[in-house]
């Protein structure tokens, strides 16, 4: 790439604005995670999830769209090709050897093959992704309700959350690779529109899209939606999985309830 | 010509009263008023922050990648071996490297939409931008509505509401401002009431509302406002247009205050009390 050579007056003017301008930086140390400006700030994160809780019924739905509103491919974000060699071994033969486990806090542990999750009452929902980027792009998503995969693995009273494992490596951090994850409460992961979705736009769930199977939560924005989903843990606690955070961008700073 | 004498006593009135200290800006007004001047600035730095994770705007449900809805676009490209900023506005590209699309860093350049100095934090950090966001948001709410309940209560709220005699003032106002002529009665004069009306009533509400439609949560509840502003991604867009109609407020704002007297306006909205001034016959 060559690099860029900046000759124009305009350009001066700009530096020498921003140089001057006292404020810029002032602001910088809100970045950091164990600021406690930052935690106050943070306060506001815990009110909007609450006020949210408050406001949307378990069945209130995102809106579903048209057929005809499918103008565009569903955009890839994140990770769109794991190179984890499980991941693609599983990808090599199809997903036939795939099982996706259930454990945890249920009273019955399970495994699934995509097949027999296939087999199972399915769910189809044109809806918008509206990632955290603040783009959005509408899809048709098929899969089979959460809910259907709790009530048989039956969750244990003092179940509060369901945590997705992946296989993306994200980062190698020191103790080895950091994987995604992600977790939701079981007010949304019982809601009638989280899909565990093996169809797009009418065909099998693509690798760029998270196959074999990934979330769709419709009332939040895309992070939460984890892809290449290896397994479903039932938790009653969030602070003993990867960061502590429920996620791997809530470990980086984002909001875990991406409601807004 | 009952108005005429009304008119001709109140402006009695106001010569014998002109020149001395009122009491004009109460004390719920003047703490809004700086509430509202550190949320917006944060709301400000921060929302450009966010925006820069997707320098773009497009009107409708989504955003256009295999078709074409896109209104503003901030980007970098590569001209003759030469990186340059570009910023395109209904299909026209501008050249403003230096401002938007490649700018300063450091001793070098970046690809970023904006510099340093118009974004919280001034690095690239999209998370930490939210949060600053929403929690200011929070503030503007709650300000908003200590604002009204104290207004509606206090009778703040019936001074800044336009008459009809004020509209039919409008041509002979303008005239005022365009000449900078400028009455310090204490009162508020018909463009700074549209302008305050405006602001409280139209771009707040209407930034409020965008800012939800952009929420999947709560347009789940309140799907109407998705067919209110055209889709969520003509919601953002529309945020962002309020933006610079709050930015061009507030610079006009400021300008007001430095032509009509600063240190007597900013007394007033610190203190509360205010000098009026005779108005000059010409």
């Amino acid at each position: 790439m060559t690099r860029p050579v900046l000759t124009r007056r305009r350009f001066l003017t700009g530096a020498t604005l921003a140089s001057t301008a006292t404020l810029s930086g002032c602001f910088d140390p809100l970045g950091d995670h164990d600021s406690s400006v930052r935690n106050v700030l943070e306060t506001a994160n815990s009110l909007t999830y609450r006020a949210q809780r408050l406001l949307l019924g378990s069945d209130d739905l995102a809106r579903e769209y048209a057929e005809s509103e499918i103008r565009q491919p569903q955009r890839p974000n994140g990770s769109t090709n794991p190179q984890d060699a499980d991941y693609r071994s599983l990808a090599g033969e199809n997903f036939a050897t795939y099982r996706l486990k259930i454990s945890g806090l249920v009273e019955t542990p399970l495994e699934f093959s995509l097949d027999e999750i296939r087999a199972m009452p399915n769910r189809t929902q044109i809806t918008r992704h509206d990632c955290v980027e603040g783009w959005s792009c509408i899809a048709k998503w098929t899969g089979v309700p959460l809910a259907a995969l709790l009530r048989q693995a039956k969750p244990k009273p003092t179940a509060r959350f369901v945590l997705f494992e992946c296989f993306d490596t994200m980062e190698n951090g020191f103790t080895g690779p950091i994987k995604y994850y992600e977790s939701i409460d079981l007010r949304d992961a019982l809601h009638p529109q989280t899909i565990l979705a093996y169809g797009l736009n009418g065909e099998a769930l693509p690798v760029s899209n998270g196959a074999p199977l990934r979330v769709r939560v419709e009332r939040q924005l895309g992070y939460k939606m984890a892809k290449y989903i290896r397994s479903l843990v039932v938790i009653d606690d969030l602070s003993g999985h990867g960061g502590g955070n429920g996620g791997y961008w809530e470990d980086r700073g984002y909001e875990w309830f991406a409601g807004i | 010509m009952t108005t005429l004498t009304e008119a001709e006593a109140s402006e009695e009135k106001l010569q014998k009263s002109a020149g001395t200290l009122i009491y004009r800006q109460r004390l719920a007004t003047r703490l809004t008023h700086w509430l509202w001047a550190v949320s917006l600035f944060f709301m400000l730095l921060s929302g450009l922050q966010i925006f820069m994770a997707r320098p773009d705007l497009y009107i409708g449900q989504q955003s256009g990648f295999g078709f074409d809805n896109t209104v503003l676009s901030i980007g970098a490209r590569q001209v003759g071996g030469e990186m340059q900023g570009v910023t395109t506005l209904f299909g026209t590209s501008f050249d403003t490297t230096g401002w938007l699309g490649l700018v300063p860093q450091g001793d070098g350049v970046a690809r970023k939409a904006f510099p340093g100095w118009l974004t919280v934090p001034g690095y690239r950090d999209l998370a930490t931008g939210r949060v600053v966001h929403f929690f200011f948001a929070w503030m503007l709410v709650a300000t908003l509505l200590v604002w009204l309940i104290a207004s509606a209560l206090n009778g703040h709220l019936r001074q800044l509401w336009p008459s009809g005699r004020d509209l039919k003032g409008l041509p002979r106002d303008l005239a005022d401002h365009l000449r900078l002529h400028f009455v310090h009665d204490g009162r508020y004069n018909v463009l700074q009431k549209l302008s305050y009306v405006g602001v409280l009533f139209v771009a707040l509400p209407l930034m409020i509302l965008t800012g939800l439609t952009m929420s999947p949560g709560v347009v789940a509840k309140f799907p109407i406002l998705l067919d209110l502003f055209g889709g969520r991604q003509s919601a953002r867009t529309i945020h962002f247009v309020v933006m610079l109609a709050l930015l061009l407020f507030f610079v006009v704002h400021v300008l007001m205050v430095v032509l009509a007297g600063p240190i007597n306006e900013l007394r007033s909205i610190v203190t509360g009390w205010y000098r009026t001034a005779p108005e000059k016959r010409r």
